[in-house]
């Protein structure tokens, strides 16, 4: 039987980190299943837990009052969900909702910060991991925020 | 590659045959000539349209280059032009001259995965590829169908996609860039969905169509996948008017996109595709 440590080694996420960093990660991980429809979080809660996809699909949606939630982005197999339990006051900024049966691993991100302040080195593995999937975000919502499809104002 | 006609300035009548509104700005024109059978083109071409008493534009063939009966041509409206175009109705006459420009490498993509990335009307241009593609689908490696577009009701061609991504030797994504919860799709932007698709990037054709930003992060993104520059395949957007490379208007550095495009080799233009105000 696959461990949640065997699963973790094999994410594209933690590709090439140290046995060890991975065993220190998935004492922090456990298995969690959302149904569809399902919240993983909600913009304004406590960012305690990050999410590992293994199958399914999360949306990610902002909610304006008198609006249908805008969906911004929507993430799959190998991805990540969630980077603000990084950055205090660690509270998410925007919902995310299983739109098909998704497995994920949950990662307690108190435990792993924990663990990263007493293991410098821990932490910067996984800040290396985090920053290229930020920088790619940020690029795409900057694309996405051109509008390029939209007609010309000139 | 010049005109059919013997006159390259001179426009040939047809007559709109069909039109089908594709979304609030966009629509389709199905042109008959008033008289013989239209000329022969190939995919990735244009012709100039002349609304009469207005004036001309270029626009891409959106149709089936086999389709010898008919041409295609699909219009959004934004300027006088192609507001002109957009208002036409079954049986008015419109003025054709063409076709002309550069075509997709369908032909230099057999046996290769084929890569098409189009960015909103981007997918018209490319659509004559995708049919000459489909038809001959024994010819080519994987087909990869990559769609980005605003949002799902600005959707081109829905039906064909849905058609097309039903097949199981296509393999096709839509993305948007935002959405409601009613939608099941992809969110996000096109250029993000060619790394999970796995081709062959050795040697891969890419074909990309759509707003000039949109190419420029598709073709980073093929090009980080492994695609070399010379397999990247762009069309580009200009200016244009004589559309036979005289007049200049549609000049990008030293090329004229009438002639030397629409389609152009990325290697070719790499360095004046990152230059500002060309």
């Amino acid at each position: 039987m696959e461990t949640i440590e065997d699963t973790l080694r094999q994410h594209s996420f933690f590709t090439g980190l140290d046995a060890e960093l991975g065993k220190t990660v998935s004492g922090c991980a456990r298995n969690r299943r959302f149904d569809a429809g399902l919240y993983l979080f909600r913009e304004g809660e406590p960012a305690d837990e990050f999410f590992v996809i293994k199958h399914g699909a999360v949306a990610l949606e902002i909610a304006a009052p008198g609006q249908a939630p805008m969906v911004f982005a929507k993430l799959g197999a190998g991805e990540i969900v969630g980077a603000s339990w990084l950055v205090p006051p660690y509270r998410w900024t925007f919902d995310a909702r299983a739109v098909e049966p998704t497995r994920t691993i949950g990662i307690d991100a108190k435990c792993l910060r924990g663990k990263s302040e007493a293991d410098n080195h821990l932490g910067y593995e996984l800040l290396k991991r985090f920053i290229p999937v930020l920088v790619k975000r940020l690029q795409e919502t900057r694309l996405q925020m051109l509008d390029v499809y939209g007609k010309s104002d000139k | 590659m010049i005109a059919a006609t013997s006159d390259p300035f001179v426009p040939l009548r047809y007559r709109v045959a069909r039109v089908t509104h594709e979304s609030a700005d966009t629509t389709t024109l199905d042109l008959v000539p008033a008289e013989g059978t239209p000329p022969v083109f190939r995919a990735g071409q244009f012709n100039m349209l002349y609304a009469f008493g207005i004036g001309e534009a270029a626009i891409s063939m959106s149709g089936d280059p086999d389709d010898r009966n008919r041409i295609v041509h699909t219009v959004r409206n934004v300027g006088a032009v192609s507001s002109a175009l957009s208002k036409l109705e079954p049986g008015c006459t419109v003025g054709l001259r063409g076709p002309f420009g550069t075509v997709w490498p369908v032909e230099s993509a057999s046996g290769r995965d084929v890569v098409i990335i189009a960015g909103g009307l981007g997918l018209a241009p490319l659509r004559p590829a995708i049919y000459h593609v489909l038809s001959r689908r024994g010819q080519f490696g994987r087909v990869i169908i990559l769609v980005g577009m605003r949002n799902p009701g600005d959707i081109l061609f829905r039906h064909e996609l849905e058609q097309w991504r039903s097949r199981l030797d296509v393999e096709l994504e839509v993305t948007v860039d935002h959405a409601d919860a009613s939608w099941h799709g992809n969110v996000g932007v096109v250029p993000a969905l060619i790394a999970r698709m796995g081709f062959d990037a050795a040697s891969a054709i890419a074909m990309v169509c759509g707003p000039e930003i949109m190419m420029r992060f598709s073709v980073n993104a093929l090009a980080d996948a492994g695609v070399a520059l010379d397999r990247i395949h762009v069309s580009m957007e200009r200016n244009m008017k004589c559309a036979i490379g005289l007049c200049g208007h549609c000049q990008f550095g030293p090329h004229f996109v009438c002639k030397d495009g629409p389609v152009m080799r990325f290697d070719q233009i790499a360095r004046i595709f990152a230059t500002r105000e060309i």
